[in-house]
């Protein structure tokens, strides 16, 4: 019999932790698909950050180096250094990259870094169970934003893939997202145009995930890809929004 | 070989580059700017790669990444750098990775000032940052030993897997000495197959973590490093004794201030009273079995530090209450005089008279 869907070789057998209707498995299978379709995943090493993906060291099947939370792209740069020609990686949440972790981020593209960012972004702190991030919508209810984000007093939610593509050393960043198989097929195409970005030296590339949190929002995995759609995409437009070919 | 006139920071960097370091992330920060400057300058050179980083936070992140990669690294910085780079220094003793770490102290608390000091003593051998781990710290008191313990810094830190620091003052920087280059002396390392190289599809992923969520595996984690601290506490002790034949009073102090210490030992000499000095080369470990050598001749201890009181503790520990400790410092960037030490000194055998 024809075998038509099976794991991809960039992923380990260990099953996911992931809670029912979260996005984090299918991004992951994208990336593990990537790795294996280029041919790279013997020479990866992917940067795990602290979040619901904190053990993504257990599910990627290459190399794996566990940062602390917001780090990793300097993890990841001390890594590229040492190995310029490897696929260095880094996987973040919106909490580990759009908070904590701005001044790494934002340096790792200021340098150029040859390095690609897996940003995931579910509008959410997930694992420390459903506290606000700068990513959170206007008038969404978190832990931490229980009457729901109030933007005169916590600011307007943070477009990271806007701010980034400002900075030259940024030079390939596209917005995607989760939500339905044809965008799960655009977000895998990005991917692999941000790897083939970084195989060609081209310096740092991101690709921001639109992803979703069924536990944190409150909502069944099917409305919460509903709700995706019907929220997260007027405020975070999909698109590229820098690749090299406008850098020159 | 020939001796070469060298300013301190210059000299961690060159020792550093003849120890093999072919990996340097820093950030500037007074008084330790020249060793970065050097670097950047020098590095290249020798195979080496130097980068600014945007922060301390930054780059011992990126000492970590490397360190998990395999590759000899290291990072220097000045106290409140030193502050902040806790968080990695953590991370990469919970991964056992090793790196050597340089702190060219200054006066704090807070932004505190840029003149030498000692007052990162508790900071450098109580562990800064979270859980339980150690540092080796090798506290030099001139600059052929600065270079010397440099690269014996490299050697010890692969060879156990953990992060060792050289912990110099303001003044170890900044002063000129002549030094000479020795060839450094290897050990028989091990190998580094637990890196970060890429699997090249020929073995299982390598993972560098500090994070085990099952607390008996924790548990595990901490056992094993706990086992390897106490090999460094067998094994890698280092200390002078100097007039420590019949000293009526012993003196202990480190770096800068030991070489204070022993002009006031001639000093009291010349006054007809004979001290003695206990110097900890390394201050963890910590040498407390140089207090069971004390002979009986001495009176009391007298602990001299460029800080309000924080080695005073482990020579309390050292000497068991069988004599009286004494303590004095100056603070701030402030340097004790000899003649200050006398006074203090000639105050003390009065008191135990």
């Amino acid at each position: 019999m024809a075998v038509v869907f099976k794991r991809t070789e960039g992923l380990t057998e260990t099953p996911f932790h992931y809670c029912p209707g979260c996005t984090h498995g299918v991004i992951h299978r994208l990336v593990g698909e990537v790795l294996e379709e280029l041919g790279v995943l013997g020479d990866s090493i992917g940067v795990a950050p602290v979040g619901c993906s904190v053990l993504a060291y257990d599910y990627f099947n290459c190399d794996m180096h566990e940062a602390a939370h917001g780090r990793a792209p300097a993890v990841a740069t001390g890594v590229k250094r040492v190995y310029p020609d490897s696929v260095v990686f880094t996987y973040q949440g919106d909490g580990d990259l759009a908070s904590i972790g701005t001044a790494e981020i934002v340096h790792a593209a200021h340098r150029s870094e040859n390095i690609t960012a897996i940003f995931v972004n579910n509008a959410i702190y997930g694992m420390t169970g459903g506290q606000m991030a700068p990513t959170t919508l206007p008038g969404q209810k978190a832990t931490t934003s229980p009457y729901g984000r109030d933007p005169k007093t916590t600011g307007m939610p943070l477009k990271v893939s806007e701010m980034l593509a400002t900075i030259p050393g940024a030079t390939f960043v596209e917005r995607t997202s989760a939500h339905n198989p044809a965008n799960i097929r655009k977000s895998k195409k990005a991917i692999k145009k941000a790897f083939e970005h970084q195989l060609a030296g081209k310096g740092f590339s991101i690709v921001e995930i639109l992803s979703t949190c069924p536990t944190n929002w409150g909502l069944t995995p099917l409305e919460s890809l509903k709700w995706l759609e019907e929220n997260m995409l007027p405020y975070y437009p999909l698109g590229n929004f820098r690749n090299s070919e406008e850098v020159k | 070989m020939a001796r070469i006139l060298m300013k301190g920071n210059e000299a961690i960097g060159a020792a550093a580059i003849k120890a093999g370091c072919k990996f340097f992330f820093g950030y500037p920060i007074t008084p330790q700017n020249e060793l970065p400057e050097f670097m950047a300058r020098e590095f290249g050179k020798h195979g080496g790669t130097f980068l600014q980083a945007e922060s301390e936070v930054a780059a011992i992140n990126m000492v970590y990444g490397a360190a998990g990669a395999g590759a000899r690294v290291m990072t220097s910085s000045s106290s409140p750098g030193i502050a902040l780079k806790q968080e990695g220094i953590s991370y990469i003793a919970g991964a056992e990775l090793p790196c050597v770490i340089v702190n060219i102290v200054r006066g704090g608390p807070g932004l505190g000032g840029i003149q030498p000091a000692q007052s990162d003593y508790y900071q450098s051998t109580r562990g800064g940052g979270n859980g339980d781990y150690r540092l080796v710290v090798y506290a030099p008191a001139n600059l052929q030993e600065a270079v010397d313990l440099t690269m014996e810094a490299f050697e010890v830190a692969d060879y156990y897997r953990n992060p060792v620091m050289v912990l110099g003052d303001g003044m170890i920087g900044q002063m000129m000495e002549p030094i000479e280059f020795k060839e450094p002396k290897k050990r028989e390392l091990p190998s580094k197959d637990w890196a970060t190289t890429g699997t090249k599809g020929k073995r299982k992923p390598n993972i560098i973590n500090s994070l085990r969520l099952a607390p008996a595996e924790l548990e595990k984690l901490n056992h094993k490093i706990q086992d390897k601290l106490k090999k460094i506490e067998e094994n890698e002790v280092m200390y002078e004794m100097y007039n420590m034949e019949k000293p009526e009073l012993v003196f202990c102090a480190y770096g800068t201030t030991s070489r204070i210490v022993k002009n006031t030992i001639e000093l009291l000499k010349s006054e007809g009273i004979n001290a003695g000095l206990i110097r900890p080369i390394t201050l963890w470990p910590f040498p407390y079995k140089a207090f069971e050598e004390i002979p009986e001749t001495a009176k009391a201890i007298l602990t001299v530090e460029m800080s309000c009181g924080q080695m005073v503790d482990d020579v309390k520990i050292g000497i068991s209450g069988k004599l009286p400790v004494g303590f004095y410092g100056r603070v701030g960037g402030m340097i004790p005089s000899p003649q200050e030490i006398v006074d203090k000194a000639k105050e003390m055998l009065g008191g135990v008279k």
